[in-house]
């Protein structure tokens, strides 16, 4: 695995040595590629060199919970399947600058090379400007994968907060929070979701915000119910008992135990924010042009249904597949980080 | 029972306030002035000022409130600029072909998603089990807007100019441009044929879901005595599955029927968009790119109250199936 990875990289370098050259002076995404280049060469030798010194070694048993559940997650091939894919999606997404054969909103030749099917200079064809569909398709990837990993970040953040502060609190806080929770969970989240972006002006930085700020009611359902079982147990109880301030309770004893179901619901949320954002941006209410999203370029590729079929297929399936990954490492982690469901 | 429902009812009064309040905040918070729309540019300041107090957009934002609500109480939603009729009247025009859309494909979702599940459950870890899964987690991880440009493509456009397949489906719109010239048969026919695609591509996604939970609810009952029981007096597998063990594993999905309101009518608004569906959720995308205030609101309130009032409904049907629940 690490040796693979070390090779692919190294693949890069020797191939596109003169464009890493000048991407060291280049813009800031290209310097940040370069950077992961190398940090991604480094981190990929000395792991293929502890796999090669750990098999040596001899084994000492102390398992926990958490080696527990590594244990039964990579046991399950599909999820593994899936985090391979998310990780090489994440790879790529950095290192795109030095990896996209095209600039992605360089435009040629018009007339020769508008919505041109697929070839070897153009693999995925070209658009109805002539710019290239594959290039595009990488650099959207980093849009995606950025937008879906800040947003949940943030509604994780507030969910587990939130939640865990209504279950441990209880009385007027707690029926406070949840009928807020119950009040942004009633509406359709697409209609809040265009009515707010279509109010402010569309920016990546919105769309994080407001994804971000609609999410996290049901984390912090999920939360609360499992903080309320746990507030009864033992440990909550001594550590009331040892006279603990309620924030020391609900951070270091109350949060780390209710992680498990929020680290699922966390994977299995990127993959809907990845969708919602693609549903913005073909609405036109994303990201907006030029700069390429798999949203936007589906919908450009709507007019062209009829002339250019590869338009909106392949940026629908970079989605399909990427949401796929995160539902299935979801589904895995889930099976995992559960002792009933473990095998 | 009745006592349950009023109270449940009673309960989501408050609700639907906060949504209405949520939704003129955050529309009132909007920058530009919706009655710029209506100005040209030789207009003098005085008729300006006269639109502005026709619309009673220069009174202060807590008075508007009040009139809002109460105007709202009365079922009176204002006037909507860019269809230059009251916003009642618009929503009606399109709410049942919404309706329509909807309730096809929830239709659809759910029956599918029942039998697929059950299948699945049946034959547990067998091929059909494994490969029903990763097809229907691949619908499951699909946009439906894109679900619905490849359906296009494949049924509409490569199914007639391509394959030259003998049947292909309308791609866009409620009925063909030749609607009226149609003898009732072939209207009804032609509605059909145009309701086909929309509906595929909204309830194949929310179909992949219910299937999912359906094969855990099944395996779940399957695994009890009474269904031993059954097998034990030597009934017959089909009977077993479908009288005794179906019934019981339907029940938790009805609370999905609350869950997947909301999700339905996100998808309907992409849907409409994509099939040019004369529907609420085009109608309110429209509206906010005609800053058409009135409208943005009332759709938006209009859908949030169905949303709210399908969660009671499930959690009544929930108390009607399942005898074990208390009305508490």
């Amino acid at each position: 695995m690490a040796m693979l990875a070390w090779l692919g990289l190294l693949w890069i370098v020797v191939t596109r040595f003169s464009d890493l050259l000048e991407a060291v002076g280049g813009r800031w995404d290209e310097q940040l590629a370069v950077v992961m280049v190398a940090a991604g060469l480094i981190m990929s030798w000395v792991w293929a060199w502890r796999d090669l010194e750990r098999s040596r070694e001899i084994k000492v048993l102390g398992v926990s919970q958490w080696d527990l559940a590594v244990r039964a997650f990579s046991k399950n091939r599909t999820a593994v399947a899936g985090l391979i894919v998310i990780v090489a999606l994440y790879v790529v997404a950095l290192v795109t600058p030095l990896i996209a054969p095209h600039e992605p909103s360089v435009q040629y030749d018009l007339v020769s090379q508008r919505l041109v099917g697929m070839s070897a200079t153009h693999p995925l064809g070209t658009d109805q400007f002539a710019r290239d569909v594959f290039s595009r398709l990488l650099y959207g990837a980093r849009i995606s994968l950025t937008i879906g990993f800040l947003a949940v970040a943030i509604s994780v953040t507030i969910g587990t907060l939130l939640g865990a502060i209504a279950g441990f609190m209880g009385g007027y806080v707690d029926s406070a929070i949840m009928r807020f929770v119950d009040m942004v969970i009633a509406f359709p989240r697409l209609v809040l979701l265009i009515t707010i972006v279509a109010i402010f002006e569309p920016s990546i930085f919105l769309i994080v915000a407001v994804l971000g700020l609609t999410l996290w009611p049901s984390t912090a359902r999920i939360v609360r119910g499992e903080v309320l079982s746990l507030r009864e147990r033992e440990f909550i109880q001594a550590a009331e008992a040892l006279g603990y301030s309620k924030r020391r309770i609900i951070l270091r004893h109350l949060i780390p135990n209710v992680l498990a179901p929020v680290i699922v619901a966390a994977t299995l949320g990127i993959g809907n924010t990845i969708v919602l954002e693609a549903g913005l941006s073909f609405l036109g209410l994303g990201v907006q042009p030029p700069t390429p999203s798999w949203g936007t370029m589906v919908a450009d590729g709507r007019t062209h249904l009829l002339d250019a079929w590869w338009l909106s297929t392949f940026p629908g399936l970079a989605i399909v597949f990427t949401v796929l990954s995160f539902n299935l490492v979801g589904d895995g982690l889930r099976d995992a980080l559960d002792p009933r469901l473990r095998t | 029972m009745t006592k349950y429902i009023l109270r449940r009812l009673l309960g989501a009064v408050p609700l639907v306030l906060g949504i209405a309040t949520i939704i003129f905040f955050l529309v009132n918070l909007a920058p530009g002035d919706p009655a710029l729309l209506l100005l040209s540019p030789g207009m003098s300041q005085e008729v300006v000022e006269q639109m502005r107090a026709n619309f009673g957009l220069d009174q202060p934002t807590h008075i508007r409130y009040v009139k809002w609500v109460g105007a709202m109480l009365t079922g009176d939603f204002g006037y909507s600029f860019s269809h230059s009729r009251p916003v009642v009247a618009v929503l009606m025009n399109f709410f049942p072909n919404t309706l329509l859309l909807s309730l096809c494909a929830l239709l659809v979702a759910f029956v599918g998603g029942i039998v697929l599940g059950t299948i699945q459950a049946v034959r547990q870890y067998s091929f059909t089990d494994s490969s029903l899964s990763v097809v229907l987690l691949f619908f499951y991880s699909m946009p439906s807007f894109w679900l619905a440009l490849m359906l296009i493509l494949s049924m509409s456009v490569f199914a007639r100019n391509v394959w030259h397949l003998p049947i292909w489906f309308p791609a866009s719109g409620m009925t063909g441009s030749d609607y009226d010239f149609l003898s009732a048969g072939a209207q009804f026919k032609d509605r059909v044929m145009h309701l086909v695609l929309p509906t595929m591509s909204l309830a194949l996604v929310l179909m992949a879901g219910i299937a999912r939970y359906m094969r855990g609810s099944m395996l779940e009952v399957i695994r009890q005595d009474f269904v031993r029981t059954a097998h034990a007096k030597g009934l017959p597998e089909r009977v077993v599955v479908f009288k005794h063990a179906l019934r019981n594993a339907v029940i938790p999905i009805i609370t999905l029927i609350g869950l997947y309101i909301p999700v339905l009518f996100s998808g309907t608004v992409f849907i409409e968009v994509v099939f040019a569906w004369p529907g609420m959720g085009r109608t309110i995308v429209d509206a906010i790119f005609t800053r058409d205030y009135p409208l943005v609101m009332a759709g938006t309130f209009f859908f949030a109250t169905i949303v709210v009032l399908a969660n009671l409904v499930a959690d009544i049907l929930y108390a009607v199936v399942d005898p074990r629940i208390r009305y508490e």
